[in-house]
């Protein structure tokens, strides 16, 4: 069916070119063309008050050293970011796995033929989305303050519940500590980066661990909506005849649903790491890097170090770390999901075209079959 | 199918655009620049930026911008930061900032090593400030701002729960074996001595009294890992080891600060600044309270010193107008009206005495500007200290106190050195 297209020419392309003008120049003016200052601006030692692209003692150049300065040099700036780095590589752990299971669940429940009242439970679901994630987060405050309702809920159940916001013990840290392993022990004392392996071993922090709550809950609603459309879009067909072929519910997830999904779960999880790697709101509501710099991330890092300590090159240097580190976790991840080759020597585009067009006339021809009563060709 | 999305003329084109627009920026350079602003005449327009402790402290600001602009002529607006340190990191970033702002003592090294403060201090020497206050504000030998209020830090004394342990006014500590006594006397059941803040700006007063601090005087070299520090934060660890002092995150149930913990009767003492009254009258009115001067060290008395000055900005436009508004607004009625409004100290050696004079309860507070220690005002020191003060949380739970020291000692001469 793929007729291969001629490029566009002619008055088409100018029209083409017209209509897609206004997006490019704004993008281009207010998003290509600021990445590029900050970047400038990385490798300057700018304070602030100066044009950042005119030199001078304020604003000169100093090419890589703010980005060594994050990862070679002892001091400081060093210690910051790898202590923020650790703290999201925990939130990430946590979050993005917990955020795609659950919206996928809340999908499948929310698809289900025999649910009443599916347009309530999108809505509930998806509510906490579409809320300002600062007022969530500053009822969370409220939540897990010592007092608060989740203490309150606790005590119900005989559990004396920590201070939350005050907390920084890690969770590993205390689940080592189950098996005897003392504090700061001597097999943790190897460095990584200026940071001992005990502290990149600490796990997030009973602070982080709300945050960690708040995040789920909040972005769950966007993803069960993806995930929702998804599900909504793939072949009746497919699912009765893996009924027919005798699959258990759990089997037809795992063996039918979950693979026919990966477009939307790629999406999802694409859209987890970039999300979770750049989280600020949460942090700047709920303690600013407290307790003992356990919440820190390096998205609010950059924006202390800039603002606070007029750092602005180390901040957009820092800014531009977390860029590359998301842009390799996307990689990698798109890599793991990338579909399967078919069995056999197709290759090409063209040859999967025509397998999948094949693939779809078979699978309306069964169903006609199936329809018509006569049951499915083998 | 897929075709090529861009072809390469077009690629081109896209880049040379926004490489155009990238050298547009570069040459605007005539809008910044170190030299100074040139002053504009004629009646001024100023913007005064307050980070505002509440309703009453915006209200006073107001009235005494407008009764200054209807003398001068000139109008003056004052706007109330949400962020302050936010806000005026992005005027000084845009070339806008406020004319008139609170700067914090902490922030002075900062703003004054960058060039965003006019220094116009030998312009109002003749207001006769604290020469301690003097001391925080200057940076580099330079008077950089007029201090407008400070506040310091003294012992708060449930009132109650000292007649109840027998305590008189014979009984008020005057040093640190005094203070144990007295702590030890007013722990039982689920009630704590003291409980503090568990950062430096609380815990720093131990190390004073023992005669150290973070800098030397002059701000030239680190002093964080001297033996008098130690024997500060050993006495800390000593009281806490008898359980007699705790960090108000470290009680049961814990507090949010000193105050709400000496409020809600979880300590009998707390260490805090003149904020206290205010907190107090307000969320809890039951509680009584004494305020005595802290006791003293083996160095001799020793408190913190918190402060804000009027900073102008080396952009404003209006700079002479400026220093005439800082000029009233630190004037002694002036000041004396503010601490009427909502409770900050004056820091003219004549606003102090008739203060002193008017709320003898507050004698304590008054006192300590003698012997007080303002905040680390050097550039650079902000992570640093916030660095320490987290560790210093830990404190209770059996940290290494020559350690924090000796991390300390590194970090901020790592600012030094870059400073």
């Amino acid at each position: 069916m793929a007729k291969r297209r001629t490029s566009i020419h002619g008055r088409e392309g100018i029209a083409g070119w017209v209509f897609t003008a206004p997006a490019m120049i704004i993008l281009g003016i207010f998003l290509f063309v600021p990445i590029v200052m900050a970047l400038w601006v990385s490798m300057t030692n700018w304070t602030g008050n100066v044009d950042p692209f005119g030199g001078g003692p304020n604003a000169a150049f100093v090419g890589p050293d703010n980005y060594t300065a994050l990862f070679l040099q002892d001091g400081l700036a060093r210690s910051n970011f790898m202590q923020s780095l650790g703290n999201t590589f925990y939130y990430v752990l946590l979050v993005v796995p917990l955020q795609t299971a659950t919206s996928l669940l809340l999908a499948l429940i929310v698809n289900e033929k025999f649910l009443r009242g599916k347009s309530f439970f999108r809505t509930a679901f998806y509510f906490p989305s579409v809320t300002s994630s600062i007022a969530i987060s500053t009822v969370f405050l409220f939540l897990f303050s010592n007092t608060g309702a989740v203490n309150g809920f606790l005590k119900l159940l005989g559990i004396d519940g920590p201070e939350w916001f005050s907390d920084s013990r890690g969770l590993l840290h205390m689940f080592f500590g189950l098996f005897g392993a003392g504090d700061n022990p001597a097999w943790g004392q190897g460095e990584i980066f200026g940071r001992s392996l005990w502290d990149w071993l600490s796990g997030p922090s009973v602070a982080m661990c709300v945050i960690i709550v708040l995040a789920v809950w909040t972005t769950t609603g966007t993803f069960m909506l993806m995930f929702l459309a998804a599900l909504q879009d793939l072949p009746v067909e497919v699912d009765e005849a893996a009924m027919l072929d005798g699959v258990s519910p759990w089997q037809k997830l795992r063996l039918v649903t979950i693979p026919m999904l990966k477009p939307a779960l790629f999406l999802v999880i694409t859209l987890g790491i970039i999300g979770t790697w750049q989280v600020f709101d949460q942090i700047y509501v709920m303690g600013k890097g407290q307790p003992a710099g356990t919440t820190m991330t390096p998205a609010f890092l950059s924006y202390k170090t800039s603002f606070t300590s007029n750092g602005w090159g180390s901040g957009a240097a820092i800014a531009f770390v977390i860029f590359l580190i998301i842009v390799i976790l996307t990689g990698i991840q798109r890599r793991m999901m990338r579909e399967d080759k078919p069995a056999g020597r197709l290759r090409g585009a063209a040859s999967r075209a025509r397998l999948a067009q094949s693939e779809s006339a078979t699978a309306t021809v069964d169903l006609a079959h199936t329809n018509s009563g006569t049951g499915p060709q083998s | 199918m897929r075709t090529s999305n861009i072809r390469p003329g077009s690629a081109a084109l896209v880049l040379g655009a926004c490489g155009a627009l990238v050298l547009s920026a570069c040459g605007g350079g005539s809008g910044f620049g170190g030299a100074a602003k040139t002053q504009a005449t004629g009646p001024a327009s100023l913007s005064i930026m307050i980070g505002s402790s509440g309703a009453a402290e915006t209200n006073a600001v107001e009235a005494a911008a407008a009764a200054w602009a209807k003398k001068s002529g000139n109008t003056a607006k004052v706007i109330v930061a949400s962020d302050l340190g936010q806000q005026l990191g992005q005027g000084f970033a845009g070339g806008t900032p406020p004319d008139v702002f609170y700067a914090d003592a902490s922030r002075i090294g900062d703003f004054a090593k960058v060039g965003n403060l006019y220094p116009y201090g030998d312009q109002v020497k003749s207001a006769n400030f604290l020469p301690s206050l003097v001391k925080t504000f200057t940076y580099k030998d330079t008077f950089q701002c007029a201090p407008k209020d400070y506040s310091t830090l003294a012992l708060a004394i449930n009132t109650d729960m000292w007649a109840a342990a027998g305590l008189t006014d014979a009984d008020y500590p005057t040093d640190w074996a005094g203070l144990e006594k007295v702590a030890k006397k007013l722990t039982k059941g689920k009630v704590t001595g003291l409980v503090i803040g568990n950062d430096i700006n609380r815990g720093g007063v131990f190390m004073r009294q023992a005669g150290g601090w973070v800098v030397s005087p002059d701000g030239k070299t680190m002093t964080a890992d001297s033996p008098q520090n130690l024997a500060g934060l050993a006495q800390m660890k000593k009281m806490m080891a008898a359980g007699t002092l705790k960090f108000n995150t470290d009680t049961k149930p814990a507090a949010g600060w000193g105050g709400e913990a000496f409020g809600k009767g979880i300590g009998a003492m707390t260490i805090e600044g003149n904020w206290i009254r205010g907190a107090l009258t307000k969320d809890f009115p039951k509680i009584k309270a004494k305020i005595v001067e802290l006791p003293a060290g083996p160095a001799g008395k020793g408190t913190l010193v918190f402060s804000n000055c009027w900073g102008i900005a080396a952009k404003s436009a209006h700079q002479t107008q400026a220093v005439d508004l800082v000029k009233y607004l630190t004037s002694v009625e002036q000041q004396l009206a503010f601490a009427k409004a909502f409770g900050p100290m004056p820091s003219t050696v004549e606003g102090i005495a008739k203060f002193t004079a008017l709320y003898p309860q507050d004698a304590a507070f008054a006192a300590g500007a003698a012997y007080g220690q303002g905040p680390v005002n050097l550039p650079g020191f902000d992570p640093v200290m916030a660095a320490f003060s987290s560790k210093m949380a830990t404190l209770g739970k059996g940290a290494d106190a020559k350690a924090m020291l000796a991390d300390l000692q590194k970090n901020g001469a790592a600012a030094i050195a870059a400073g």
